[in-house]
Parts: structure tokens; sequence; C-alpha cells
């Protein structure tokens, strides 16, 4: 055992101490939040260009309805034909020329209307042309129907269908989605780790070999305790590389956010579109009393119980492919001929990934949630976007884990096991690439 | 109980490829024991089961009588042919960690080091990395660490590679006080001038057998060949050359100094010299007469050679 921690130690000062790894740790949080800063800045730059659009209006109708907003500004135009006006709209440099032509009618009116620009015009500035005629429309078909404002609002409804489990859970639309996400973050999580810190494995391995210092290191301890102390101080580095980035993270945030000013609801605006006149406040009330419920729904995820399957999927998974990750820096000489054994490593980490956000958002307990969820190699990720749906009733059902969680663990004994053999071997062999088959043979040896 | 290693019998195959047959060894303790073989003799195979790096199919190991076993590990110090140290770490850091994984404890392997490192003459190197010193350098730095943990077997695989002629001679006295201190020493090397210096017994492997061993000095006895060398002062060519061809086996022969030396060598049928020198009384002045040892290089060549 101490020479077990005296591996970890130095394996973890190695890596803690390497001016790379010192730089990432510090610069990367910098760079995430000056990224979401310039998205921030370069979206507010293009609000803040005012397109000027010019108004024939030959009707009666509109004559006060088109306002400048913060992003339109409008110029009329009378008295002059439409060609003439589409010239002197190029000529001044403005953005296009809504054209409203002299009907009787209204629905005429608006049929008949056009736009024209130099580009195909966004949608946005479609939209809020176009809610203007809505508008306008709607309240001239109420007073045919003889209907009044207010009486429409009141029958204007948003209907969902309640729905809740047998038991009589009360369930929220999108919130298995929402759940799905919050494992898949953690899924997420898990590959990253994996991909990053079993190449630094790996690369831990490829650096003994070529320094030679192997054969001095294995006559004072065995390869897999060895293997084992370079995989465990990595991993410690990693995880405290991965807190030092969300406490700043968080810090940073606050920083910027009490020094810029920014609102933090702004970054995930655009979302949904500014609604018309009429309904609105309604759909504001709605969405914040489901807010609440959501809020309550996401307080009843069970995260104890998340976070300690996390740990457990966390370490099982990361120790089986980091394990593959120092076999395969054992069987090489230098990085470059990597590549053709660390394909089939990314492979399920990525199929992992894919299959969780396609098949396992759309229905967590369909056959190929469950078979991947079972699959070890790629449970520590799809099962973990599962569990947030809680187990047993109405979530991921017990034996499922359990046969996850034994299959899992019965990989990782052999895989290590497996991997331990080919580095014990691959350690003292120098000069030529191995095969596959080579690998084959080792486990012979 | 006078071996600190014996090998019984022991056997190692790498899939088809069969790097050691049947080798026994008796290692006696005090000694130098020179491990000698062509490349790809299995002599690194050998030296890797010793270190329990690797484990022999095969046969049996004993250490200082006792089957080997990990804790064994402490007590033997190993030099490999091919070594290296963490190229950023620093030099004391690093000599610390490698004498710790051999058991030491932290207090014992800094004042053993500061030791070693003032002997060496290397004390301001302590805050060095490795990648700042040369290869020398850093071999030295090796061969403490090697040592550090007073090891009762030290193994030696081409331990003066790297080093100038003056610190290879710096090591080699090292290593002759390690044995006067009753270290045992295994010595793998193809340079065959510091066996004869240095070895008390050889081992020679080849082709995954061990094909002799013994005390260098028995088996020179018994390589050696009754070829004398002989110097003989003489008046005149006066057909003493051509007298001596025709009753002994002349190898080779050469006049000096005008024709009054005349050198040659003879090989003599049996060990027994006495007709051969009396054959010789009154014919010449015997100036030298001398009998020709095999050097170890001779014996590796033709004992590899005859196989």
């Amino acid at each position: 055992m101490g020479k077990l921690s005296l591996i970890i130690k130095r394996e973890y000062l190695a890596k803690v101490r390497n001016k790379s790894f010192v730089v990432m740790t510090f610069l990367s949080p910098i760079l995430m939040v000056g990224m979401v800063v310039l998205i921030v800045y370069l979206t507010k730059i293009n609000d803040n260009e005012i397109r000027t659009i010019g108004i024939l209006n030959e009707s009666n109708y509109f004559s006060t309805d088109f306002q400048g907003t913060e992003s339109n500004s409008f110029v009329k135009f009378k008295g002059i034909g439409l060609e003439a006006a589409k010239d002197s709209i190029q000529k001044m440099g403005f953005y296009g020329l809504l054209y409203i032509p002299n009907e009787q009618d209204l629905e005429q009116v608006a049929s008949r209307s056009f736009f024209y620009s130099k580009d195909a015009p966004g949608s946005s500035l479609l939209n809020n042309l176009e809610n203007v005629f809505k508008d306008r429309l709607r309240l001239q078909r109420l007073q045919k129907l003889g209907v009044s404002v207010s009486d429409f609002e009141s029958v204007d409804n948003n209907f969902e269908i309640k729905t809740a489990t047998f038991t009589g859970e009360q369930n929220l639309k999108g919130i298995t989605e929402i759940k799905a996400f919050i494992g898949g973050a953690f899924g997420y999580l898990i590959m990253m780790f994996i991909i990053i810190y079993g190449g630094f494995v790996m690369r831990s391995v490829i650096e003994e070999k070529t320094t030679r210092i192997i054969e001095v290191i294995i006559s004072s301890v065995k390869p897999f305790q060895l293997m084992l102390g370079k995989i465990i101080g990595t991993s410690l580095a990693g995880v405290t590389q991965f807190a030092i980035w969300i406490i700043s993270a968080f810090v940073m945030f606050g920083v910027l956010i009490l020094v810029f000013d920014i609102d933090p609801s702004a970054l995930n605006s655009g979302a949904g579109n500014t609604p018309g006149l009429i309904g609105g406040a309604a759909y504001v009330a709605a969405s914040d009393s489901a807010m609440q419920l959501y809020a309550n729904e996401l307080f009843r995820i069970p995260w104890i119980m998340l976070i300690c399957f996390f740990v457990i999927y966390f370490v099982l998974g990361y120790l089986i492919y980091s394990s593959i990750y120092a076999a395969i820096g054992a069987a090489v000489d230098n990085e470059t001929d990597t590549q053709q054994f660390i394909f089939p490593i990314i492979l399920p980490l990525m199929l992992a990934i894919y299959v969780g956000f396609f098949s396992v958002f759309n229905n967590p307990h369909g056959p190929i949630a469950v078979g991947f969820s079972l699959f070890p190699l790629t449970s520590p990720i799809v099962m973990l976007m599962r569990l947030p749906g809680g187990i047993g009733e109405g979530g991921v059902p017990v034996w499922e884990v359990a046969v996850s969680i034994l299959l899992l663990m019965i990989t990782f004994i052999g895989i290590v096991w497996l991997a331990a053999k080919i580095y014990r071997v691959g350690i003292l062999m120098y000069g030529k690439k191995p095969s596959y088959r080579d690998l084959l043979k080792w486990l012979k040896y | 109980m006078n071996n600190i290693l014996v090998a019984k019998e022991v056997s190692k195959q790498f899939g088809s490829h069969i790097a050691l047959n049947k080798v026994s060894l008796e290692i006696p303790k005090n000694s130098i024991y020179g491990l000698l073989g062509p490349n790809g003799a299995g002599k690194t195979t050998l030296i890797r089961i010793i270190n329990q790096i690797i484990y022999p199919d095969q046969g049996s190991i004993y250490f200082d009588g006792k089957p080997l076993q990990a804790q064994h590990i402490a007590k033997i110090g190993y030099l490999p042919e091919e070594r290296g140290l963490y190229k950023s770490m620093k030099v004391g850091e690093q000599a610390l960690y490698l004498a710790q994984l051999k058991g030491l404890s932290k207090s014992d392997a800094k004042i053993r080091l500061k030791y070693w490192f003032d002997r060496l003459e290397i004390g301001d190197w302590w805050n060095k990395k490795i990648q700042e010193l040369s290869k020398g350098m850093a071999q030295k730095i090796q061969f403490i660490v090697t040592v550090l943990h007073e090891p009762k077997l030290l193994i030696f695989d081409e331990p003066f590679s790297g080093f100038d002629p003056i610190n290879a001679n710096l090591i080699k006295d090292e290593i002759l006080q390690l044995r006067d201190k009753g270290t045992t020493i295994i010595f793998s090397t193809h340079r065959m001038e510091s066996v004869e210096e240095l070895c008390e017994y050889i081992a020679l492997v080849h082709q995954s057998e061990k094909i002799l061993d013994g005390k260098l000095s028995d088996i020179k006895k018994a390589y050696k060949n009754n070829i004398y060398k002989v110097g003989l002062g003489v008046q005149s060519a006066n057909g003493l050359l051509e007298d001596l061809k025709d009753k002994f086996e002349i190898l080779s022969s050469e006049y000096l100094d005008g024709g009054s030396q005349l050198n040659f060598t003879v090989q003599l049928p049996s060990d027994d010299t006495g007709p051969f020198l009396s054959h010789l009384s009154g014919k010449a002045n015997v100036n030298n007469f001398m009998e020709t040892i095999p050097s170890a290089n001779d014996i590796f060549i033709r004992t590899v050679q005859s196989k």
C-alpha cells in the first residue's frame, strides 16, 4: 500500500506541476467566459443595428400602426409611384420597402401588400410586419362576427392534458426531457473525463517507456501497482482541474454579472417569439406557474441517489477505459502509433452519447435505451441519462440497475486484468509497432 | 549457503521463442559474477527473472537459500541496460522517490543520498532537472539510486556505457568497494577487458542455454592448450629452426635483431615441457619461455563459435 500511495503522489504532482496543465487549468475558464462575453456583446451589436424601412401606403388603413422599434425605424413615402419609391429606397441605402396598395377591403389590402428588399429579409423583421397585419385583420374579423375583444380573450384558452402515473403522481410535459438532459450532462462529463484524462494516462505510460525509466521502476514495484497508481494519480489531478474549472466558472460569472451588469436571462433569450398583442399576459402568467411546477419537479429528482450512482458509474467506467488507455500506451513507442487503437475506444463512447441524446430522450425505457444501459462499455453514460427519472416505480427497474452495475463490475475486472497483462509485456517491448495479433500473443506470455 | 543466488533449471518461453532453456546458476556470495553471452542469448531475460519483472515457466530461483519472493526486491539492486529517469523531475526528488520505492524511509534515503552525492561530488545537482544534465551525469544518479538501499545483490547490465574513461574508472572503483563490503555483484557486459579485470566467476549463455560457468581462473586453466611462447638467443641461422620444425609443431616464428633473436610459438603435445626444454639445452640460450593463457575474449569467441 505504501508503494501505491507513493506512485499516486508522484503521478499527481508530476501532472499538476506540468506547465501546460497549469496553463490549461487557469486559461480555460477565462477563455470560456470570454466566449460568452463575446457572444453577448456580438448579439447586442446585432440588435443595435437599426434597419430603416420605407412604407409606401396607398390604402386607408395602417396609417398609425407602424411604429419604430429598437431595431426598425419606418419612413413614410407619399405621392410617388412604386418604382420611384423603390429607386429612392436603394439610393438612400434603406433596408427595404413595404408596399401597401389601395384596395377597398382590408383583406384585399393585406393579401396584395408586398415587401421589397435587396436581399431576402430576416424572419424576425417579417414577423414584426406580419404581426401588425394579423392584429389588424383579427380585430376586423372579430368586429364582423360581432365579438368584442374582451370576449375573444376569454375564449382563448391554452389547454394541456394533464398526465399522471398510475400511482397518482402528476407528470409535467417535457420533464422527461429535462431529466434526461440532466443525466446527459452527467454522462457527457464522464465521456469528456475519460477522453481527456485517459489520454493523459496513455501519454504518461509512453513517457516512461521512451525515457526508459520503466525497467528501473518495475524492478521495485509490480507493473500492476504502477499502472493503478498512474491511473489514480492522473484522475485525482483531473478531479482537481475540474473542481478549479467549476469554482472559477462560478466566480467569474458572478464577477461578470456584477461588473458588466449582464442580465443572465438575456443569455437564453430568443427562445420564444414575442407573443402578439392578445394573450401575452396570459402566456407569461401561465409560464410562471409552470416554472414553479418544474422547479418543484426538479427538486423532487433524487439528487443524492443520482450523485451516488454517478460516482459508481464514473469510477467503474473511468477505470475500465483508462486501463485500456494505459495498455495502449504500453504497447506503442510513440503517440503517433496510438491512432489505430484509440478509435475503437472512442467509438462506444460516441455511440453512448448519440444513442443517449436521440433515443433515451424520447423513450427512456425503450429497448434501445435498456440495451445500451446494460452494455458495460456504454452503460456509464446511458444509464445516467435514464436515472434522473428515479429507480423502481415509474423509473428504471431495480433489476436493470443491478444487472448493469454487475456487468460493469465483471467487465471492469476482466478488462483491467487483460490490460494489465498487455501493459506488463508491452512496457518492455521496444522497436516495432504492434498489431492486434501481437497484443493477443502477449496475453499468453 | 555460500551462494547468494541459485537458479535451478530455469526455462522461459515467449510464444514460440525459447528465451531460456533449463539454465542453472550458482552465484557465490561476495563475488563479482560475469554473466556473458552474445546479443539475444537470454541474459536480459534471466536478469529480469531474478528481479521478478517476469516469471519463469519452469525451474526455481533461491535467494540466500530461500525461494525468491516479493520481499527480496528490497535486497536486490538492478541497473538495467535500457535505463533512464523522468526528464522533467528534479534530481533529488527523483532519487528520493526511487529510493522509497525500494523500501527506504524518506529520512534514511535523504541521509544516504547526501552521503553519495558528496562522495561523487554532485551535491549541487539536487534541484536540477534531469533534462538539464548530460548523459554521463544522469548515469551517475542512476548508479547511486541502484546502490542506495545497500542491496545484498547488485545486478549491473553494461554499467560503464555512457561514461567517459575517468568516470568509468570511478564507477569501477565503487563497484570493487561494494564487493569488499560484502555485496555480491552480477555483471553483464560485452566488454571483455572489464570482465578480465573484475570478474571472479563467469557464466556464458548462448542461444538460451548456459554453455559454460565457473571460476574464471579455472576456466582459463581448462582452456589453455599447451601453447608456449619461446625466445631464443642464437649465433646465426644455423638450421635450428628447421630442426625444431621437424620435431615440434611450430605455429609461428620470426628472427629479430639481425638474426640473433629467434621468437616462436610452439604447440606441445602435453603440459610436460621437459622433453622440449631438454631438446633445446646446449643448442641455444633460452631468453624467455612462457605459457599462453587464453583471454576471456578468446574463451568467449571459441566457445560461442564452436556451438
